[in-house]
């Protein structure tokens, strides 16, 4: 096994771990994606890891994460007990389920599956090894690494993640659900780098978890690429339940084509420090993008949503709408941008974040920002931060209903317009229970964390007895 | 005696808006308040249901012999005191079922009752739904949300009959209901009514009271009250308008 | 009647610059660019005392370590101070005794921008107002200050001010917006020239509308004014600021501050209307125009309102302030602001709260058109200590033809529970439903715009006081002259 002990994350390090496995990195790579690598590689010594001198990361400082100290792997653990990564299985959810380790797919004896419908999931490493030409054709073309020292860094290291390929005019027919566990005995920085392409007229769903199981501190930097294709649809679920103490700089890049369609829910529940930089670029006119965002935070958990929104051709539409409770010192950024290029005519856009915050000491930063550069559009942002309502808290109250049970039903009311929006009935039920739990403290990182405590072999009622609230 | 209140100050931000109001409520009594715009009726009301931004600066209310003012807004209503809204708040994703069955639950708790099994809170629903003839499905929506005024009105009475309080406050519940409307709200109020409950209707017409009859009307001016009267004095006003009372007053 | 409105229509729809002449006036000028040296010459040529140069001197070594912000939404071409007059002052003429010791040519230059310095030539029905006119470098003549003196208040130039009141200057300069705030706070810390000052004593309210006049007329030359004003315990001022400047290829610098004070229970009310020269219809020449304007509400119960219509410069940086540090303060920011052709604007304010249940409210307006670029950029802040705070913005932005942009960049920061933030913005083009009720109403294109853009800004407009309300009219139309075609 080869790894780099524990050592804080600098640039000059990955520098040298990059130089040092050239040979190991580019092993499978096609003469096109060497390249891009040498190009991210030099970009990102160009900028290395941004600080808050950026305007885009000056209220995020990772100089803490940094500094703890990480194992960094560029080969996967031998031992892989596939049973954990599956534990986080949504009951009675119908979908495939593909998982990652530490970053590295779990292969399950299949490192890629390719199904009678012409769908093809799997390990990215092994997608490079047996499509090189349809990985060469999409990989490292919808992530835009260029003022971005993390994407590039990942790009320049990608080794593994998950491959999904979906056909043209091919509808999934079931969700697919793509778990990403953290699990290690020590503090360890992991990069995987997914790549999903949903064809013209294809349909997808793609549920996608971050989960740790212990405690041990993490840094994560993961990049997916996702492609939507002409009248293609993608649903696209970020359920995000990690320790307190892991740092994960999630970046997702979507890219859709003539009238391509694309939900994407975030949904934040735990945390150390959680940065979603969420890009959306319609490469065609007619698109429709709903980004819809919930985060429930507190401790110091500390929780960076940046949505960039590209209508660089007309008549797409899009939409943000973030919402966020924060208690104890938690604290919450939002930072969206809507961009409307000079050709993009018949623009829609729509930024909205709202925020309750539960003590004085939580924070919230909300920067929803506009950028057009053409007056045939409607746009419109908002966003509120205060308490929870006085007069609906009275309204309650008056019915009989103590204090605190009227708090929490108006925070689950205030989390229900993101939670309804999911469109699979049984991850919405899920994800209320979750949100509940949440809301009352009781959702926890545990050792048998509560996630996989609900496989079917072991099932338990996240039921809430309404008595009882 | 159900209610007492003394010389009762109250106001908001330093401004004075009840200065001095008397009132005594008897079980099995109809009381109906009426007075001009802004006088402090729905004031009133709301610090009997302890509303917080009012601040009690003189007098005292107890009810069923005890000092309100030292009760919680939650534990005067599990005590029984309903407070109709004037304008009943909208409270998106939460859903009336959730909201009824919480209420009712805790209401129960405080009484040492156990909670109402599923079916017969639904029951309970279904029977109370009739009670004030709502026939679409409005129970799955959420609290108020999207509800016209009218609609408004009938849940609050909805609400009020599954509570089944000891001293219902009703603020206006007669405006913005249409004839047959306010004939189904006034019935729903009559069937509640019971020897040991009493009702304080806070109106503008003499409509309402033609169904539901008070034993007592009250003229809210200025902050006080400044006559009282039996129902004979709900139709003078009708007739005459509150011109005479501020004259009397000067 | 008729031959009024026909006026009115004139200067709608023959837009150009009407401020745009050149006074002949006998100048004298320091030595061209910036040292220690043109320090020296400012503060000798004001006669001031030891404090003021020394003040000046620290803003500028502390200005030398500086370099010019970036983060604005703005293409600014390098600013060469080397090349840059800093100080240019109309010369007297000894001659003149009387009350008119202004140099007829300056009057009538004033009288041609329409601002009278002559205080018996009141505007009808209006108790009059005071003006302070600054030209370049220099205040020329202050009107009414006698009258104001029997309320014990002091409306005067800085210079006089700094001759006059040291001990007040000595208090207040700086002690809102610090040199060391900016590069452009500190540029003008240490190079200012005149300006204006005003105190209103304890319990006064001031019974006419103060304002300044600014006028750039030399060449090559830069604009840096101070104003301070001090409202005391319970006073109340409003104050009104106009400026123009001829028609050159160059771009001239303007960097300006204004200080405001309100102590407990004061109100100030400050009102702008910009108007410097915007460049020519490609961009050539026009003013630089970055000021910093704040005021600290230092009383409890205290207010602070700002109210702005920009509708000139080529580059406008500017963000008036509030620093809400009593009780119960209030903030207040409305703005309108209009960019056409080649303009740049990136505008806003800041709202500080700091002491416990302030208020602020934030209604802006942005027009483009062109191919200029018109951003908001605004900051609310809720410290922790600032309970049961409130704040309300709205930010709206109208895009004319298709190659201008708008940008919002509302910044909120929340740090306690019990304050309320809420800010609302929507961008879009004029509604061509409007346009063609207007339209089918008899009404032009143009002078359909010229209502509906008035219409939208009317929430800012209402704001002003009434002898700048019918100015800033004309102005919006005039401004987006031409902007449709
Ligand atoms: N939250 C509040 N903040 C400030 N003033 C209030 C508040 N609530 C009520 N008031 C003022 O108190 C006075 C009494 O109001 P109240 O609502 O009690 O009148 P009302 O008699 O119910 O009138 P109506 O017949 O119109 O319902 C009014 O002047 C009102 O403006
Ligand atoms: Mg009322």
């Amino acid at each position: 096994m080869q790894s780099e002990h524990k050592e804080i994350i600098t640039k000059e390090r990955f520098l040298d771990l990059f130089e040092k496995n050239r040979a190991l990195l580019t092993k499978n790579d096609t003469a096109l994606l060497a390249g891009t690598r040498e190009k991210a590689i030099a970009t990102f010594a160009r900028l290395g890891f941004p600080d808050t001198s950026l305007e885009t990361w000056n209220l995020t400082s990772l100089e803490e994460s940094f500094n703890r100290g990480y194992d960094y792997y560029l080969r996967p653990s031998e031992e892989v007990d596939v049973q954990k990564v599956f534990r986080c299985n949504i009951p009675h959810l119908d979908t495939a389920v593909i998982g990652q380790l530490n970053g590295w797919y779990v292969s399950k004896d299949v490192p890629l599956m390719e199904l009678g419908n012409g769908i093809i999931m799997g390990s990215l490493a092994e997608a490079r090894k047996k499509y090189p030409q349809l990985i060469e054709k999409y990989f490292g073309t919808v992530a835009d690494d260029a003022g971005d020292g993390f994407t590039a860094l990942n790009t320049a290291f990608a080794q593994d993640g998950v491959f999904i390929y979906v056909p043209d005019n091919v509808k999934s027919p079931k969700p697919v659900q793509l778990i990403n566990v953290i699990h290690h005995d020590e503090n360890i920085f992991l990069q995987s780098r997914n790549l999903i392409v949903v064809g013209a007229n294809a349909k997808l769903s793609l549920v996608h978890c971050d989960d740790s199981y212990n405690h041990q501190a993490s840094f994560s930097n993961i990049v997916t690429e996702i492609h939507v294709g002409e009248h293609g649809v993608m649903d696209h679920y970020k359920l995000q339940n990690l320790n307190n103490n892991s740092t994960l700089i999630s970046s997702v890049f979507f890219r859709l084509e003539d009238s391509a369609s694309l939900e994407s829910h975030y949904i934040s529940l735990n945390g150390g420090l959680l940065r979603n930089n969420i890009r959306v670029r319609f490469n065609a006119p007619h698109g429709r993008a709903n980004i819809y965002g919930l985060y429930l935070m507190d401790r110091k958990q500390h929780v960076d949503n940046q949505v960039f929104i590209d209508h660089a051709y007309p008549d797409c539409t899009s939409s943000e709408t973030f919402k966020g409770i924060l208690d104890e010192n938690a604290r919450a950024i939002f930072n969206g941008h809507v961009l409307v290029r000079r050709d993009a005519v018949k623009t829609d856009a729509r930024q909205s974040n709202k925020n309750i915050l539960l003590t004085d000491t939580a924070r919230v930063n909300s920067k929803p920002f506009l950028e057009i550069y053409n007056d045939d559009v409607k746009c419109s942002h908002g966003s509120t931060t205060g308490q929870i309502d006085q007069e609906s808290m009275f309204y309650l109250r008056q019915r009989g209903i103590g204090e605190e049970t009227a708090r929490m039903l108006l925070m689950f009311a205030f989390a229900d317009e993101i939670v309804t929006r999911i469109d699979i009935p049984q991850l919405r039920q899920r994800i209320e229970d979750m949100v509940k739990k949440r809301l009352q403290g009781e959702l926890q990182i545990c050792e048998q964390c509560v996630l996989h405590c609900s496989t079917p072999e072991h099932p338990v009622e996240f039921q809430i007895d309404l008595s009882k609230i | 005696m159900l209610l007492q209140i003394k010389n009762l100050h109250a106001g908001i931000n330093g401004k004075e808006i009840l200065r001095g109001v008397d009132l005594e409520v008897n079980a099995g009594e109809v009381h109906a308040i009426m007075g001009p715009n802004g006088t402090g009726k729905s004031t009133l009301a709301s610090v009997i249901a302890g509303r917080e931004v009012f601040d009690v600066t003189a007098g005292e209310i107890f009810y069923k012999g005890k000092d309100l003012q030292k009760l919680s807004i939650e534990d005067r209503a599990r005590e029984g005191i309903f407070l109709g809204f004037q304008y009943p708040v909208e409270i998106p994703g939460v859903s009336i079922t959730n909201f009824m069955r919480t209420a009712v639950n805790e209401v129960r708790k405080f009484k040492g009752l156990d909670p109402l099994p599923a079916g017969e809170f639904l029951r309970l629903m279904e029977e109370k739904k009739q009670l004030v003839e709502i026939t679409s499905n409005l129970t799955n929506r959420s609290v108020n949300e999207g509800f016209s005024g009218g609609e408004k009105k009938k849940n609050e009475i909805f609400q009020m009959a599954m509570l089944e309080p000891t001293l219902a406050i009703l603020d206006e519940t007669d405006s913005g209901l249409d004839i047959d409307a306010l004939r189904i709200v006034a019935n729903g109020v009559n069937k509640l009514r019971r020897p040991d409950n009493a009702f304080v209707v806070i109106t503008h017409y003499q409509r309402l009271l033609d169904y539901i009859v008070p034993d007592f009307v009250h003229v809210l001016f200025e902050g006080k009250i400044v006559k009282s009267g039996g129902k004979e004095l709900a139709l003078e006003l009708e007739e005459k308008g509150y011109d005479w009372i501020k004259k009397e007053q000067e | 009647m008729e031959s009024q409105a026909n006026k009115i229509l004139d200067e709608v729809t023959q837009g150009d610059y009407k401020y745009g002449f050149v006074t002949d006036i006998d100048t004298e000028f320091a030595p061209v660019g910036l040292s220690e040296d043109t320090i020296h010459y400012i503060s000798a040529k004001k006669n001031e005392p030891a404090f003021m140069l020394e003040f000046r001197l620290k803003a500028y070594r502390h200005w030398l370590t500086m370099s010019q912000p970036k983060w604005a939404h703005l293409n600014i071409s390098p600013i060469n101070f080397q090349e840059i007059i800093f100080y240019a002052a109309p010369k007297k003429k000894k001659e003149l005794s009387s009350l008119d010791e202004v140099d007829p040519e300056l009057l009538a230059t004033f009288n041609k921008l329409g601002i009278s310095l002559d205080e018996q030539k009141k505007l009808a029905g209006v108790a009059g107002v005071a003006v302070d006119a600054v030209i370049d470098s220099v205040s020329v003549k202050t009107t009414f200050s006698e009258t104001l003196s029997k309320h014990g208040i002091i409306f005067c130039s800085f210079s006089e001010a700094v001759q006059n009141h040291p001990d007040l200057v000595k208090q207040y300069m700086g002690s809102v917006v610090p040199y060391t705030d900016n590069y452009f706070a500190a540029l003008n810390s240490a190079v200012f020239s005149d300006g204006s000052f005003c105190y209103i004593p304890k319990g006064v309210r001031c019974p006419m509308e103060l304002s300044t006049y600014f006028r750039i007329n030399a060449a090559n030359t830069g604009q840096f004014e101070r104003t301070l004003i001090v409202a005391e315990e319970g006073a109340y001022v409003s104050y009104m600021e106009g400026c123009t400047a001829p028609q050159r290829d160059e771009n001239q610098l303007h960097a300006a501050i204004v200080e405001i004070v309100a102590m407990k229970d004061a109100s100030v009310k400050y009102s702008t209307v910009q108007n410097w020269y915007p460049g020519d219809k490609n961009g050539l020449g026009g003013i630089y125009n970055f000021v910093t304007k704040r005021g600290i509400c230092k009383g409890s119960n205290s207010k602070i309102s700002w109210t702005q219509v920009e509708t000139g410069s080529a580059i406008t940086w500017k963000y008036p302030s509030c620093i809400l540090l009593g009780d119960h303060s209030v903030g207040e920011f409305y703005s309108v602001a209009v960019t056409n052709n080649h303009q740049q604007a990136d505008t806003g304010t800041k709202m500080m709260h700091l002491g416990k249940n302030t208020r602020s409210t934030i209604i802006s307006k942005g027009i483009s058109a062109g191919q200029s670029n018109n951003s908001y950029r605004g900051l609310v802040r809720i410290s922790k200590n600032a309970v049961n705070s409130r704040n309300y913005s709205q930010c709206d932005s109208l895009l004319l033809g298709a190659r201008c942009g708008a940008h919002t960049y509302p910044y909120i920061q929340v740090d306690n529970k019990s304050s309320i933030v809420e800010h609302e913005a929507t961008t879009s083009k004029i509604s061509e439903d409007q346009l063609f009720y207007c339209q089918q109403r008899g009404i032009s294109n143009e002078s359909a715009i010229g209502l509906i853009v008035n219409g939208y800004a009317k929430e800012v407009l209402k704001q002003l006081p009434m002898e700048f309300a019918v100015e800033a009219q004309k102005l919006l139309s005039i401004s987006l002259e031409g902007s449709v075609g």
